[in-house]
């Protein structure tokens, strides 16, 4: 969920925004050359991930950074998946070397 | 407090030459050890081990800026040159950091083989003490983005 919710690179501009603290919907929305229904679709998507929480005060709507699970998702992906491509690209190899070997 | 992530990823591979290959780079200690552990930045530590059956375990430890990981492994489903579907754990330091389930699935194809791993994993709270995070979200970000080739 959260690697579907930063694929995509409106969001990630959201999150990184919120990376400087937290901030309304309509602040948010500023900058970004969209409509409003469409940010909102966009911030469901972070919120469902758990990177993104809000919360409504009178009318207007303010969100934050889960920060703990962006560092979670960071070490995840960083140490497991890279470990995992490094490995598979070195069975690559090896059996290039394997093959090229019997052809001898 | 103990928190746990529940995440899961697969990885694609296709390698020019036959499916019993690439299944048997899998199966023995002698050809598995020429590409898995033995990496770069790794300094193994005891023996690394395989017994690839069903119910086997692999075990293989290796310091890396100065942590001792330890992987080990139990064989849990093994159809030759199929599949090869495994549990296993990660410690850190003699903490429990991850539980997974990996799969290993081989396909024969036109010119080759593919190979498709998928890892389920329950990423428990040790990380949670890591020290070396990176800072702020906007170097994850980029990094990711380039990653995902945004």
């Amino acid at each position: 969920m959260v690697f579907h919710a930063l694929s995509d690179p409106t969001r990630r501009r959201i999150v990184e925004q919120l990376g400087s603290g937290q901030a309304s919907v309509s602040k948010l929305a500023a900058p970004l050359p969209m409509s409003m229904p469409a940010v909102v679709q966009h911030l469901q998507v972070l919120e469902a991930s758990g990177l993104v929480e809000s919360h409504k005060v009178g009318r207007v709507r303010t969100c934050r950074l889960v920060v703990k699970r962006l560092d979670t998702v960071q070490d995840w992906i960083d140490q497991r998946r890279a470990a995992w491509e490094r490995r598979l690209d070195r069975l690559g190899d090896y059996l290039a070397t394997e093959t090229t070997k019997k052809e001898k | 407090m103990s928190s746990v992530v529940h995440d899961s990823f697969s990885i694609e591979r296709s390698y020019p030459v036959a499916a019993d290959k690439v299944f048997a780079a899998w199966a023995t200690i002698d050809a598995k050890s020429q590409w898995f552990g033995n990496e770069e930045g790794l300094e193994a530590v005891g023996e690394q081990t395989l017994d690839f059956r069903v119910g086997g375990r692999e075990h293989f430890g290796a310091k890396a800026e100065g942590k001792l990981y330890e992987f080990d492994a139990t064989y849990c489903d093994i159809v030759d040159n199929e599949r090869i579907v495994w549990t296993y754990d990660m410690h850190m330091d003699g903490r429990r950091i991850s539980v997974s389930l990996a799969t290993v699935e081989v396909r024969p194809v036109a010119g080759g083989t593919t190979l498709v791993l998928t890892e389920q994993g329950a990423f428990l709270d040790g990380l949670d003490t890591n020290e070396a995070r990176a800072d702020g979200t906007r170097q994850f970000l980029d990094a990711l983005g380039g990653y995902l080739g945004a």
